[in-house]
């Protein structure tokens, strides 16, 4: 079973991510329309570009935006999840001599293991705040379906695995293989569920910053990001 | 039965449909015949599969469902928080439904799609701005709206309304010659006190071309007038076009788009053939947006602008204050607590958050002007817009989003409300009315008037004598 996870089941699932990925990024900007989505795009390339940036770079600020400002305790769970969710898969120093030793490079620099410790267990507080916001707040949870909890699960599962494994809770190897196979089923559903988020973020963001930056109001000056 | 007498798939495009549509009182019948409307569900599919390309799709496929957007949603909070009203709701159920289930959609469904489409949401567009996906649920209601219409479910008044434009090119059954009738007419009446006031119609290569509301030239035509005069004391070379004059479209809010296509082209042209230097239309903010923003795509216009520059009435004006063509008599300004409506249309939407706020700071003395909270970009619409204002059985859920607006105003302490745009002008007078603040409301247009330093030479000759005495 690990040998098959570390093996194939890896390749296979990071080839249909980064493929799906690239695939579907393509799809999107593809299928924009100037004349169906009202914002031409073409014709004003460096508002549009600035607009896009603005657009994306404030919300990936913590209280960059109005809408940040407005739900703070929201914004809080929301950054706790996501620094961790982006970091730790990426910068853990264990991923890292996985990815030199499957493809021969690793990524940039190793997250200590207090740094990593911490973000670990912030991201999964903040998900489970997350969770229950979902069970008690009547505005999301009249519009949560088995899908939203779907992701909640595959999304919480490899880092619960990971902190069982990390602190050698009952058998190791066990939980070693289920955080693997847990991993490998989150890149294998983000092309094709709403863990598409993690990159069609970029592209849905860069779109309302075009049409806000070329068409509703970049032009006049207006400096918000929308 | 499938298709109603008068409610139907089919587009208004005589006199006579509009004619035989307002007889039937407050649509008494229409509305009795669309509970039995049948739904052109491959026609529905088709559509879609043509028209709601990635954009749209993505919004509602990573749309996380986090309700983040309710607290944006003006109408969410005037009716107690009511999750039924979160906008992620509202087209997740609606829009999200249709196309999951490929156009597959019944009566009941359909008419409670209309009922989401045209009165829980004005598409102001402010909970596009607190989405952290950047979704844009107005956006998409302008689309569901378009898909709504094709299928003949739409509001009487929106169906009217769009059929006027097909009909008359403009939002009321108002011909040219009615409109340069009364225009004339107010010209008459105003040039005793205003010597020289004058409209030039359909005059080629002048510095502006002048465009209105529909309503304007039918129930104000005293708007026509102030508009006149301030073009006259300003020393502007005008003009109005004879065709082309309407700047509204209801057809925008009906989601009849090719009606929106004829209405735009119809100003586009009276500017090909007048070729002004630029277009100024009037003090409303969905026929900006019609016109100036949405119209060029319309129009098939791959610049995505209008053929010559447009401007929104209150650019003008803050120009005329600043460049000293338009004088304001100090002691006249404004000395009792005003506050300022922003149009979701031209603020939000078009960007224009301080132009308005350099007028107020020429006409209003320091310190009587109190900002309402949240303003500018942030601004929640008058509870009126996108066509609520004008949809008789809909009233009822209008005035409770009204409820907003009243508090935001009620807040700022303010007696009088300026308020730059038709719409909302509109919203503000219903809201007063529904439940008596004791508020003034009113356009720049006649408070700008009545503290204009005149120059000698436009006075009237007695006046000008007693001056120089």
């Amino acid at each position: 079973m690990y040998t098959l996870l570390t093996g194939p089941a890896f390749y296979i699932a990071l080839g249909v991510c980064i493929i799906g990925m690239i695939v579907r990024f393509y799809q999107y900007f593809n299928g924009l329309s100037w004349q169906l989505d009202r914002v031409a795009y073409k014709e004003y390339p460096a508002m549009g570009f600035k607009g896009a940036v603005r657009s994306i770079y404030k919300w990936l600020i913590p209280y960059g935006t109005y809408g940040w400002r407005a739900q703070p305790v929201m914004a809080a769970a929301f950054f706790g999840f996501h620094v961790g969710a982006i970091l730790l898969p990426l910068f853990l120093i264990g991923h890292n001599v996985f990815l030199k030793e499957k493809l021969g490079f690793s990524l940039f620099f190793n997250l200590s293991t207090p740094v990593a410790d911490w973000l670990t267990w912030i991201a999964v507080i903040s998900l489970l705040f997350l969770l229950l916001r979902r069970l008690v707040l009547p505005e999301v949870r009249i519009m949560t379906d088995r899908k939203d909890w779907g992701i909640l699960l595959i999304s919480i599962a490899p880092f619960i695995t990971g902190m069982l494994a990390r602190y050698q809770v009952g058998d190791y190897s066990f939980w070693l293989t289920a955080h693997i196979l847990t991993g490998e089923i989150v890149l294998l559903a983000i092309p094709f569920t709403k863990l598409s988020h993690v990159f069609l973020f970029f592209a849905s963001r860069a779109q309302l910053g075009m049409d806000f930056g070329i068409k509703r109001g970049g032009l006049k000056g207006s400096k918000m990001a929308w | 039965m499938p298709e109603g007498t008068l409610c139907n798939k089919k587009p208004v495009d005589t006199a006579e449909g509009i004619t035989t549509l307002l007889a039937d009182k407050s649509g008494k019948i229409y509305y009795e015949e669309m509970k039995h409307l049948e739904i052109d569900s491959d026609l529905l599919w088709k559509t879609i599969q043509n028209t709601c390309k990635t954009r749209i799709r993505t919004w509602l496929e990573i749309c996380a469902h986090c309700g983040m957007c309710a607290d944006s949603c003006f109408l969410y909070l005037a009716n107690d928080r009511d999750p039924k009203q979160v906008p992620a709701y509202k087209i997740q159920s609606t829009l999200g439904e249709i196309i999951r289930k490929k156009g597959k959609v019944d009566n009941a469904f359909m008419l409670h799609a209309m009922e989401v489409a045209w009165a829980q949401c004005t598409c102001c567009n402010r909970c596009g701005t607190y989405c952290p996906h950047g979704i844009d649920t107005g956006i998409m209601f302008g689309y569901l709206r378009g898909l709504c219409y094709q299928q003949g479910f739409v509001p009487w008044e929106m169906k009217i309304g769009a059929g006027m434009h097909r009909v008359y090119n403009a939002q009321m059954d108002i011909t040219s010659e009615d409109y340069i009738d009364t225009f004339e007419w107010m010209i008459e009446e105003n040039e005793e006190e205003y010597p020289g006031l004058k409209v030039p119609v359909d005059v080629e290569d002048a510095d502006i071309m002048y465009t209105v509301n529909a309503r304007e030239a039918k129930h104000y035509p005293e708007d026509l007038a102030e508009a006149a005069i301030l073009f006259h004391i300003a020393g502007e070379n005008w003009t109005i076009p004879s065709k082309g004059w309407e700047l509204t479209s209801l057809a925008m809010f009906a989601g009849d788009w090719a009606a929106c296509k004829m209405q735009v082209e119809s100003v586009y042209d009276a500017m090909d053939r007048l070729r002004p230097k630029r277009m100024i239309g009037t003090e409303c903010g969905h026929a900006h947006r019609a016109t100036v923003v949405e119209g060029p795509y319309w129009a098939g216009r791959k610049s995505g602008r209008p053929p010559v520059e447009s401007i929104h009435y209150i650019e003008w004006l803050a120009e005329a204050l600043r460049t000293g063509k338009l004088k304001i008599d100090p002691a006249k300004r404004i000395k009792e607590p005003v506050t300022l409506q922003d149009s979701c249309n031209y603020v939000r939407n078009h960007g224009l958050r301080e132009t308005a706020r350099e007028i107020i700071s020429y006409i209003v003395e320091p310190g009587y002007f109190i900002e309402m909270s949240p303003n500018k970009e942030h601004n929640f619409c008058c509870g009126g817009g996108g066509g609520f204002n004008g949809i008789g059985c809909f009233r009822k859920q209008r005035n409770v989003g009204l409820k907003v607006k009243r508090d935001q105003i009620i807040a700022t302490g303010a007696k009088l409300v300026i308020s730059p745009c038709h719409n909302c002008w509109d919203a503000i007078r219903d809201l007063e009315e529904e439940f008596e603040i004791g508020i003034r409301w009113s356009f720049l247009k006649p408070l700008i008037i009545k503290m204009l330093i005149i120059p000698e030479h436009l006075l009237p000759e007695e006046e000008a004598e007693e001056e120089d005495e």
